[in-house]
């Protein structure tokens, strides 16, 4: 076992895990406290990469066109919120569904219409371009460790303003009765839009780190919103905790998944038959996984208590 | 009165095959998603093509119906059951992927269509699957990869890593890579297409692996986030990348705005480069650059071709698309100036033609372009023609 390999591709796993907690997280603020299935989350995501990509080249800086994009998504969440989701909130899933489908074609059509469809590629300021080392022959790229020291940033941050906080309190609140924190006099609504902002701020600054790793392009909204649902699925729909275990045990799973399962597979099938079936498998290994855990925790490994 | 209207009817006979008279074409390409980037520089060769021809074959004006196969099997598949059926095309023309004209393929030539791909090659369409009717203006999938790796034994090359998609394409290309390659093979990655854009494990495990080189297949977006995530690795001195379809013009200009340098130098395998010595090339590269401001790519390159295989048919059958033999013949000559220069027809229809080995350099105006370094094969024939029944 070569355990080098074994801790970089555990890092490469956490960093994995950490993006999606941020895409996770802001669906599971807006699933469980708004109960309002938002698929055009994915979309927001997206954007965030894209706003941000244009402000790096106008800006000349990658991390200027961050901070200088986090309040354009909060913005564009709020918007979002105020224009159509809460025309939705009362009707049934399937509305939201039909809703929000409807607001990704809007969004990935103005995209490809405002920025083409060949994407956009991100540079990156020459010190994070750059690798770090970490003892011996661990040799990191350092801007995958500022994903990592980000997402725990944010994880921390969220941690403490949802159980800490008096605004984290009305949201625990309005997600176990709504009507009666309305009645206590609290403005439900403009809390909905804040909540709503937030989780368009946390999409939207996973897009940016993403973007240059791959590029800020058309189709990343799609490819994301699938796995998010699978992590707040596993976690516990509602449940910030369980999205940020969640998101970890995906991250690390589909990562040491990919570059380990074609040994194990040697270790009792042929070579050939090892090669064909561990890239199939590890592209499924997410989704035996939710299966899983659905068939023995349907309401997800740390479903919040209230519900 | 009479005689009159007699002579007007003779001559409306006589002249009912143009009146008639349009050749239908349908070209099914990728004009969504981020694959629509490589549907858009096929459209612009065909609409430059189209342009060069005047809009005619044969003394029939072109209609040329495009159709978009969204980057899926299934979404190529109506679209080609649409041309078929709907538009009665006599051409379909197209295929970027794969795994979409190996969907798609029954479809056109079960309805007895001339079936010409400008791009994908999968291998059971060279072999067993072979038709009289398909074409290609392409090259098949193994080819490429086996020109590369031969160009590893000639550099010395001793141990390599393979990445590369996990679709029809994919395997082609590890399996045309391992047919050439002499030295080792120390360990390789099929990873999930076309979703899996981050590469860190897999190329952590290359590292690992101790190989002196990787090779990797990555067409359309995923090639440039590959690169990038090449150099944010910090491994061009450790291991060297060596590439097929993954460097080209349409990812050059977007590496070079953000500045990814490591590409520069960088050598890949290829039928075509914009600076091969040919007249039709010199036309097609320069007028493709004053209309569109940019490099043609080598989709765009055999897109460009396979609007010419089309007219080269029609010509010679003088616009009688009854005549499906005569076309045929005419196709199988390859009697028509190509980009690549002269090249001939197979039994199983993909072109026996030279590969070279291309390099990425600066341009006169500063711009990453690429030039041929060396031939590396020529007259290469695919390996899969003997398994093919046509002669």
């Amino acid at each position: 076992m070569d355990y080098t390999l074994l801790f970089i591709q555990t890092l490469n796993g956490v960093q994995l895990g950490l993006l999606l907690f941020l895409v996770a997280s802001g669906l599971t603020l807006v699933f469980g406290i708004l109960d309002f299935v938002n698929l055009a989350h994915g979309s927001i995501y997206m954007i965030g990469a894209f706003v941000c990509a244009s402000l790096t080249y106008w800006s000349g800086n990658f991390l200027i066109a961050v901070v200088l994009s986090l309040p354009v998504m909060a913005v564009l969440g709020y918007l979002i919120e105020r224009v159509i989701a809460r025309r939705l909130y009362a009707r049934d899933h399937l509305d939201h569904v039909l809703g929000t489908f409807g607001l990704i074609l809007v969004m990935d059509t103005s995209a490809h219409l405002i920025w083409g469809p060949e994407g956009i590629a991100v540079p990156l300021p020459d010190w994070l371009n750059g690798q770090v080392t970490l003892f011996a022959d661990v040799v990191v790229p350092s801007f995958r460790l500022l994903i990592i020291a980000t997402g725990l940033t944010i994880a921390a941050g969220l941690f403490w303003l949802v159980n800490y906080t008096r605004l984290g309190m009305l949201i625990r609140a309005g997600a176990s009765n709504r009507t009666m924190v309305a009645a206590l006099g609290i403005d439900i609504k403009t809390l909905f839009s804040l909540v709503f902002a937030l989780g368009a701020v946390l999409a939207g600054l996973a897009g940016m780190l993403v973007a240059p790793i791959t590029e800020a392009s058309i189709s990343m909204g799609g490819e994301i919103i699938i796995t998010a649902f699978v992590v707040i699925i596993v976690g516990g729909i509602g449940s910030m905790k369980g999205a940020f275990i969640a998101a970890l045990m995906i991250g690390l799973i589909d990562t040491l998944g990919r570059s380990f399962l074609g040994d194990i597979f040697q270790l009792f099938m042929s070579q050939d038959a090892a090669e064909t079936s561990a890239p199939a498998i590890s592209a499924m290994l997410i989704y035996i996984i939710m299966a899983a855990v659905l068939a023995v925790r349907p309401q997800g490994l740390f479903p919040p208590k209230v519900r | 009165m009479k005689r009159l209207l007699s002579a007007a009817l003779a001559a409306t006979m006589l002249t009912t095959p143009s009146w008639a008279g349009e050749v239908k074409i349908g070209f099914v390409t990728t004009l969504t998603t981020g694959g629509a980037v490589i549907g858009n520089d096929q459209k612009k060769a065909v609409d430059l093509a189209l342009e060069h021809i005047g809009h005619k074959m044969g003394g029939l004006d072109v209609n040329l119906i495009y159709a978009d196969d969204g980057f899926k099997p299934d979404i190529g598949k109506q679209a080609t059951d649409k041309l078929v059926k709907q538009d009665n095309v006599t051409f379909v023309a197209g295929y970027i992927w794969s795994h979409v004209l190996l969907a798609s393929r029954k479809s056109a030539l079960d309805a007895g269509k001339f079936l010409i791909s400008a791009n994908a090659g999968p291998s059971p369409i060279a072999g067993k699957l072979c038709n009289k009717n398909f074409f290609s203006t392409s090259w098949q999938n193994d080819q490429t990869p086996m020109a590369m790796g031969e160009v590893l034994n000639q550099k010395g090359v001793k141990s390599l890593y393979i990445i590369a998609p996990n679709y029809a394409a994919g395997k082609n290309m590890v399996a045309g890579v391992e047919r050439t390659f002499k030295g080792k093979i120390l360990g390789k990655d099929m990873t999930k297409w076309p979703t899996q854009l981050d590469f860190s494990s897999e190329l952590a495990k290359a590292k690992a692996s101790g190989a002196e080189a990787l090779f990797i297949f990555f067409p359309g977006k995923a090639g440039g986030a590959f690169i990038k995530q090449y150099q944010q690795a910090g491994l061009k001195d450790v291991l060297p990348l060596y590439t097929v379809f993954t460097v080209d013009a349409l990812s050059l200009p977007k590496l070079q705005k953000a500045g990814f340098s490591d590409i520069l130098g960088s050598q890949f395998t290829q039928e075509w480069d914009p600076s091969l010595d040919n007249a039709q090339n010199k036309r097609f590269v320069h007028d493709f650059k004053a209309k569109y401001g940019s490099y043609p790519s080598f989709y765009a390159a055999q897109a460009y071709d396979s609007i010419f295989l089309i007219k080269s048919a029609v010509d010679a059958v003088h616009g009688d698309l009854t005549n499906m033999d005569g076309m045929r013949a005419a196709m199988k000559a390859a009697n028509f100036p190509s980009v690549r220069g002269k090249f001939t027809y197979g039994n199983n229809h993909f072109p026996i033609q030279n590969f070279y080995l291309r390099q990425v350099v600066k341009d006169g105006d500063g711009n990453w372009t690429t030039k041929v370094v060396k031939t590396v094969y020529t007259a290469n024939q695919d390996p899969y023609h003997a398994q093919c029944a046509l002669k």
